[in-house]
């Protein structure tokens, strides 16, 4: 990853693609999705692929990530995964209602127990089916803002679109498990709907995965739409190998009375960008973001979030940890807008840090942007190592200097653990840790091929 | 009742008080910026050759600069062509007691309440005036100088003490530094100039005073303050300005160097003229400040009242490069009406066990925009090094807004950064409190900020803080309701 590219501005390539595939394009997806594409790649050739010099991209360079030649997938092609390979992102004990997207496009093999009414599709389908539920919300994922969001939106064809509607509450969780295996290097682009209409209440889990060691670009835009007195729960497993680019933005919408939480574990990946932005736009509305991420070698996790809220009454709550070792690299920015007039806001946001090496590095940016007067808003952030006093009184106690530092590595995080509603999830999740932080998930978890993760 | 009503009317009215011109002649500089008006300035001031060349050079690297656009600030167009570069009293030459002195001057400094009378041996405090960029008195001089220490104005330094300023000029701030730092460096007319020998501990507050007075110019004034080894000094810089409607631009820079075991204290009440209610005039206040500990176990410590100004864009920073060595940024910026600031502090720990705090409170009121932007960067070197952040906002009313910045970069995982940010208001029970035992709202308001600001304020030389808690009150004043 340490290819010098500065010289060459790589968004020719992908210029050039998209002019080359152009007319396919247009002509192989629906009308509702064509609607923005034009705009959206000349929003990306303004912007072009971010460097360093962006302010958003600060801490993350997207540059050696885009050197590669990546191959488009624009077909629907499908590939052969076995079943035990999905099997291995089972939660046990948990009932889901699963579908597959590879390499951005969706399947879904019949599994699960929907209540009536509610929708889960591809968004391919859905576009030509059923335009006037994409038109009727229209799109909350700004082009303008960021270039990875335009370029997803110019090249958007599927992904899946989840649709519930009022006051229907769908018990089981929906699990989505996102793989990407092709023989080539691949960029894979994905777009997501989800739409939570009033008084409805549903659970989303993401799983991310790379299933051989080609190189991988995903981008992938998610759009959550939360209506009132709604409630939307959305779990993000990243699980990916160290040659894999992961680029995941995800916008929520939240009505009035809502309440939505995002939880996001990272547990593996070469270069992760997670941007996720709430609007909370309706009175009352509640809004959790939850973060963990567990670094080692080269990886680099940036986590990127935005509040605005736009009405008063409302309050957001945001915690996000890392663990950072080896060489590996983390960020965080989280910035609260409290609009003119959002009185009573209550808006929290907490970073948590712990550096294992000399090498790890951590940048945190967090930002408070307030144009109200009666809030209540803070963040903090730390960034600092095990506490040796803590660690002293393990030791005096008989256990193992190894052992404790995984105790206490395991506390730090269990915080933002315990925040998975789901229980059966919950519990995997911890297990998952636990394995992650005493080194037996140093390479992909479960992975029986041996790729050269390094 | 009558005579309350008319105190109280008083009081809310008072607005900003150092607003006279006074009438003295002055010699300015055609405006506008080339080389040849560097030049021109350079020989004014009868320098050497380098100090030309370091002009020169800073204007050569300026023009290919942009101005800054990342803070929150909403800056008008500045037309630098249309600006003064040089406006210094007339008849300038060398005052040896203060009779020679203009007597409108004296007035313009008495008016500001500044000692100036050598014979005030009682305010203990030593002060360099400088109005419109030139030093026009240097008080205490000769007692200085019995210990060794150099307090001067900038360019009676230049001519007496070259090799310092060569040595030191441009070590904290390089001349490319950034845009303002780089126009600075092209123009400043004069400034301070302070040397603390090997360990002597300065008997005297220095001090600095500045006053724009003419108009359509420019303020671009320059301090640098060498501590050597083991030496102590602290120092206070105060700035005011006439009320006019057209906007004045001030760019200095102030650069501390401190060797080891050096120990550096900079205060600043900034009180220039902020506009009127409507944001009408003002000066842009666009400073570059920044300490480098050189030595072992050096210590910095910027303390500000920011109160002045109709945009604030100033950073004041420490570079921790000895071991052990300590930096300090305690800040309290008040925003009224239409103010704008963006203030804040870099720390930068490249050395080993360096400390740093920062502690930044910002009070806005009226439609004011105030913001806290920061960086503190641990390199992977600086082992065992700790940072402590606090940045708090008080909001007064709903029309104005607080905002935050940090930046923390970690670099190593021995050391332990924390940054904590909360944004308030008043408390309705805190001011009900007050209510309940007599003390009208705008009292109570008046006791609960500068009870806010008072860890700010403690770190101020006495003097200065008892002016520093007045100037609070004047700023906030009418801003309730």
């Amino acid at each position: 990853m340490s290819v010098v590219t500065d010289q060459v501005d790589l968004s020719l390539k992908y210029t050039a693609h998209y002019n080359e595939v152009k007319n396919a394009l247009f002509e192989d997806s629906a009308e509702v999705l064509n609607a923005q594409r034009k705009k959206a790649f000349q929003d990306f050739v303004k912007q072009g692929i971010p460097t360093r010099k962006d302010e958003n991209y600060k801490y993350t360079n997207l540059q050696p990530s885009f050197a590669t030649d990546f191959e488009f997938v624009h077909e629907k092609t499908v590939l052969a995964t076995a079943n035990e390979e999905v099997f291995k992102c089972d939660v046990p004990n948990l009932n889901t209602n699963l579908a597959l997207i590879q390499n951005g496009w969706f399947r879904k093999d019949g599994k699960g127990d929907l209540p009536a009414g509610v929708i889960f599709d591809s968004l391919e389908k859905i576009a030509n089916e059923k335009p006037e539920l994409l038109a009727a919300y229209g799109s909350i994922a700004n082009t303008e803002e960021d270039p990875m969001v335009a370029l997803n939106t110019a090249f958007a064809k599927d992904g899946f679109f989840l649709y519930v509607p009022k006051g229907v509450i769908v018990e089981s969780p929906i699990q989505i498990i996102n793989i990407l295996k092709n023989d080539v290097d691949t960029y894979a682009t994905q777009r997501n709907y989800i739409y939570v209409e009033a008084g409805a209440k549903a659970q989303v889990l993401w799983c991310d995965h790379t299933l051989n060691s080609n190189q991988y670009l995903s981008n992938s835009v998610t759009e959550i739409f939360v209506g009132d007195n709604a409630e939307m729960e959305f779990y993000t497993v990243q699980n990916q190998h160290n040659k894999a680019t992961n680029l995941n933005s995800v916008f929520v919408k939240q009505g009035r009375d809502s309440r939505a939480t995002t939880h996001t574990t990272t547990l593996h990946g070469g270069m992760i960008r997670n941007n996720l932005k709430f609007m909370l736009d309706g009175e009352n509305a509640e809004a959790h973001m939850y973060g963990m991420a567990f670094m080692d070698r080269k990886q680099h996790v940036d986590n990127f979030t935005q509040v605005i809220h736009a009405v008063p009454h409302c309050e957001s709550n945001q915690l996000y940890k890392n663990v950072l070792d080896e060489q590996s690299s983390g960020a965080f920015s989280g910035r609260i807008h409290v609009v003119r007039d959002a009185q009573k806001t209550n808006a929290f946001q907490r970073n948590n840090n712990l550096l294992l090496t000399d090498e790890a590095t951590m940048q945190t940016k967090p930002q408070l942007i307030i144009d109200a007067d009666d809030v209540k808003c803070s963040h903090g952030a730390t960034i600092g190592q095990i506490d040796e006093e803590a660690l002293f009184y393990l030791r005096a106690r008989g256990i193992d200097e190894d052992k404790a530092r995984l105790m206490m590595m395991n506390a730090f995080t269990h915080e933002v653990v315990n925040e998975i509603k789901i229980e059966a999830l919950r519990d995997r999740i911890d297990d998952l840790v636990d394995k992650r932080l005493s080194g037996d998930l140093a390479r992909c978890h479960e992975c029986d091929y041996q790729c050269e993760c390094d | 009742m009558e005579e309350q009503d008319k105190i109280l009317s008083e009081v809310t009215q008072s607005e900003y008080k150092y607003g006279f011109t006074t009438e003295i002649e002055t010699d300015i500089l055609e405006k506008g910026l080339n080389e040849d008006v560097i030049r021109l300035i350079s020989a004014k001031k009868e320098e050497p050759e380098f100090m030309l060349n370091f002009r020169l050079d800073a204007y050569r690297k300026w023009l290919k600069m942009k101005m800054p656009n990342w803070a929150y600030l909403n800056i008008p167009a500045i037309d630098y062509q249309e600006i003064s570069y040089y406006a210094a009293p007339k008849q300038q030459a060398k005052y040896s007691s203060l009779d020679e002195v203009d007597p409108e001057l004296l007035d313009t400094f008495n008016k500001l309440g500044i000692p100036l009378d050598e014979q005030k041996q009682l305010a203990g405090v030593a002060v360099d005036a400088v109005i419109d960029s030139v030093s026009v008195k240097t008080t205490f001089k000769e007692t200085l100088a019995e210990k060794g220490i150099i307090f001067c104005s900038f360019s009676e330094a230049v001519k007496e003490h070259p090799e310092l300023v060569k040595k030191y000029l441009g070590q904290a701030v390089p001349v490319a530094d950034n845009y303002f730092a780089a126009l600075n460096s092209a123009v400043f007319s004069d400034g301070s100039f302070c040397y603390i020998p090997k360990g002597v501990r300065c008997p005297m507050e220095l001090s600095t005073y500045f006053r724009i007075n003419a108009a359509n110019t420019g303020q671009f004034e320059r301090t640098l303050i060498v501590a050597d080894d083991d030496s102590y000094v602290s120092y206070l810089e105060g700035c005011t300005a006439p009320m006019r409607d057209e906007n004045q631009l001030h760019a200095a820079v102030v650069e501390i160097i401190a060797l080891d075991r050096a120990e550096v204290k900079y205060s600043t009440v900034q009180n220039w003229y902020p506009g009127d209610k409507n944001g009408k005039g003002g000066i842009y206040n666009f400073v570059t400040k920044r300490g480098i500990c050189r030595g072992v176990s050096s210590k910095i410590s910027w303390t500000q009242v920011e109160t002045g100004s109709a945009i604030t864009w100033k950073y004041p920073s420490c570079i921790l490069m000895g071991d052990n060595s300590v930096g300090e940024f305690n800040s309290v910026a008040v925003t009224n009406n239409h103010q704008q600031a963006d203030t804040g502090s870099k720390m930068i720990h490249i050395g080993k066990n360096t400390k740093s705090t920062i502690v930044s409170k910002g009070i806005s009121a009226g439609k004011s925009d105030n913001s806290y932007r920061g960086l503190v960067k641990i390199l992977p070197k600086a082992t065992n090094s700790r940072n402590f952040s606090q940045c708090d906002s008080l909001l007064l009313n709903d029309t104005c807004g607080a905002h935050t910045f940090p930046y923390i970069e970690v670099q190593n995982k021995s050391s332990v950064v924390e940054h904590e940010a909360t944004t308030s208001k008043i408390g309705e029970d805190q001011i009900f409190y007050c209510n309940q035992r007599g003390i009208d709202t705008e009292t109570a308001i008046g006791m609960i900020v500068n009870g806010y600001a008072k860890e700010v304020l403690n770190k101020l030389p006495m003097e200065f803080a008892v002016e520093a808690q007045k100037l609070l009150q004047i700023s906030l004043e009418g801003s309730v309701g």
